[in-house]
């Protein structure tokens, strides 16, 4: 491998590494971590026994899961509350997501969704060829009394291969995490007052303008 | 616009600003006819407040008119309004159970985990209050984007003049929930710590609710006459041992509820140096959380303690064992304001509260600067300071 070619894999990868904290949604592990046998959720367990990063958050928004799930369903909904996703559209079972990368370059990580059960739970994971390999899943399930409904959503991916995967890996690892969490308090804004709050004082203030701007 | 803006520590000016502008569908435009310092301004004015940046408007204690609304607004262009310091989305958990306070969705979620890290949980957003409440531009300004408009602003009635209904803001209904938070019973004996604007509303609260007395503490002998004019008995520190009489008012059993009305804002930040630069700002004791303390070790065994006075972050030589061995209720918060902006306000309309007798002194927006300069040296004879942005800037300065 080039040089050059490393470098535009890095790039590639970095943007994913963001990027994938813009699919802020997460999935469905199948690597479940060990240890640990109480009923608290894996992932928040203190030993990760997994190469794979792990992220999960859960919260509860009052609106019905129907709806909840209806919404999130229609995956061209998502780049509303998903801050570094522009589009996602649809190209026969899959679905392929255009994501703001770094230095305004964009990434495209093609998914399929691999469950889907009406109104409780989606779950999609990349196809090959993607750099970096990808699960989320969301699931919905109804809060006590009129609470509304609590929405997990979970994800993994697994860092590129070598050196340079993993220090790619590393630099990012935060991120995705902290972007997820805000896109996911976003999602709940969204259902439960019908608009991203901003403290913006003009249209053009706003992150989604600015986000824009850095675009052109 | 002209807008009061912060730059610095004791350094704020009116600057020219960009108007606001309707963003989401919710938000009205309120062009602001009066708006007031707060004693919390003063900790963003003493540069304590964490997240502040150059050029932020300043100021939570604002009303208005009404000059846009968003598609989905519910308020009319031309309508007199007060707005909440507190912004409450109206449709979270917290806010469907009136805890309007701890909405979950006014701070926007990128500016969330500040306040998450302190506390545990984020905060809700607040006007003009640092970036860690969200960052939204205050109400010491010609004119204020309000969010969530069909939820937290009150339209008031245009014979009530804006020095009358000014204060459901903020001040008027946190000196109401503290009184509520004391759980006041008719022959109850309750003490009220500091006799600022806050203190002043929770002892004229507690009279209403039906007290049988009220013993107000401070120093300053203007505001000490403020209490009494209420009908409160009152205790300078200074001169008197609190403690020992509290006691012998209350008959020897201790006072049935206690109001730390002071606070100390910057105390959690954990920065030392900040810390003592409020101690000397404060005007009440040298030690930062002495009111509480004091008030702790006063109220009757199985009494309350309501915390109405703002705190931060953490204190040391707390007496934990007094409140666990007495068996004390401890209540605290920042205020869930429209709980009780409507039913406020029903009374300032049928005068069982007024709230004027607090107003020292009323300024143009243009000399905002100097009003924070004597609200924050001068305690004593400057009470509350009301702006006014239509007002005529008197010649001579």
């Amino acid at each position: 491998m080039t040089n050059d070619k490393q470098l535009g894999l890095a790039g590639t990868v970095a943007g994913l590494g963001l990027a994938i904290g813009g699919l802020a949604f997460g999935a469905f592990l199948s690597q479940r971590r060990k240890g640990g046998d109480d009923d608290a959720p894996f992932y928040t367990r203190k030993s990760p026994d997994s190469d794979n990063a792990v992220l999960g958050r859960t919260v509860t928004i009052r609106k019905p899961r129907a709806e909840l799930y209806a919404f999130w369903r229609d995956f061209g909904n998502l780049p509303r509350f998903m801050e570094n996703v522009e589009t996602i559209r649809k190209e026969g079972d899959h679905r392929v997501w255009l994501i703001k990368a770094p230095a305004g370059q964009t990434v495209e990580i093609k998914t399929e969704v691999c469950e889907d059960v009406e109104g409780k739970r989606i779950a999609w994971r990349s196809v090959e060829g993607s750099d970096i390999e990808t699960r989320g899943s969301v699931e919905f399930a109804d809060a006590p009394g009129d609470r509304g409904t609590r929405v997990s959503l979970v994800m993994s991916y697994n860092p590129p291969a070598g050196n340079l995967g993993r220090t790619i890996a590393k630099l990012f690892q935060r991120e995705p995490e902290v972007q997820a969490r805000h896109d996911l308090k976003r999602f709940k804004g969204l259902m439960e007052t019908g608009e991203i709050a901003t403290s913006a004082h003009r249209k053009e203030n706003t992150r989604a303008a600015k986000q824009q701007e850095k675009e052109t | 616009m002209r807008a009061l803006t912060w730059h610095g520590t004791h350094d704020v000016r009116v600057d020219t600003v960009d108007d606001p502008e309707i963003i989401n569908s919710r938000d009205a435009i309120i062009e602001v006819t009066s708006t007031a310092i707060c004693g919390s301004d003063l900790h963003l004015y003493d540069g304590v407040i964490p997240g502040v940046l150059p050029g932020d408007v300043l100021g939570h204690e604002f009303m208005g008119r009404v000059v846009e609304t968003g598609s989905d607004s519910t308020l009319k262009k031309g309508q007199r309004v007060v707005v909440p310091f507190t912004i409450s989305c109206g449709g979270c958990f917290h806010c469907q159970i009136q805890q309007f306070s701890a909405c979950e969705n006014s701070n926007p979620a990128e500016k969330q985990d500040m306040s998450a890290k302190l506390y545990g949980h984020s905060m809700a957003a607040l006007f003009g209050y640092s970036h860690m409440t969200g960052g939204y531009s205050g109400g010491q300004a010609e004119y204020v984007r309000v969010p969530y408009s069909d939820v937290g602003p009150i339209v008031v009635p245009d014979h009530l003049d804006d020095d009358k209904v000014l204060f459901l803001s903020d001040i008027l209904p946190t000196g109401w929930m503290a009184a509520e938070n004391a759980e006041i019973q008719p022959d109850d004996t309750v003490a009220v710590w500091g006799c600022g604007p806050v203190g002043l509303f929770a002892i004229q609260s507690a009279i209403v609710m039906g007290a049988s007395k009220v013993i107000a503490i401070d120093h300053y002998p203007n505001r000490l006459a403020l209490a009494k004019q209420l009908g409160a008995e009152v205790i300078d520190f200074r001169k008197t041992n609190v403690r020992e009489a509290l006691m012998e008012m209350s008959g020897g059993i201790g006072v049935d509820a206690v109001i730390d009305a002071v606070g100390m804002e910057s105390h959690g930040f954990a920065v030392d140096n900040l810390v003592d630069v409020v101690k000397q700002k404060v005007g009440m004791g040298a030690d930062r959380a002495s009111a509480l303390k004091q008030a702790i070790l006063a109220v009757r065994p199985g009494g309350r303690v309501s915390i109405p006075g703002v705190y931060g972050g953490m204190t040391d030589k707390f007496p934990l064992g007094a409140l666990m061995e007495k068996g004390l209720h401890i209540r605290s918060g920042q205020t869930h304001v429209q709980r009780y902006t409507k039913d406020l306000l029903e009374k300032i309309e049928d005068g069982t509260l007024d709230t004027t007798f607090l107003i020292s002194h009323r300024l143009p927006l243009e000399d905002a600067a100097r009003g924070y300069e004597c609200f924050r040296t001068e305690q004593d004879s400057w009470t509350k300071v009301v702006l006014k942005p239509g007002m005529d800037t008197p010649a001579t300065n």
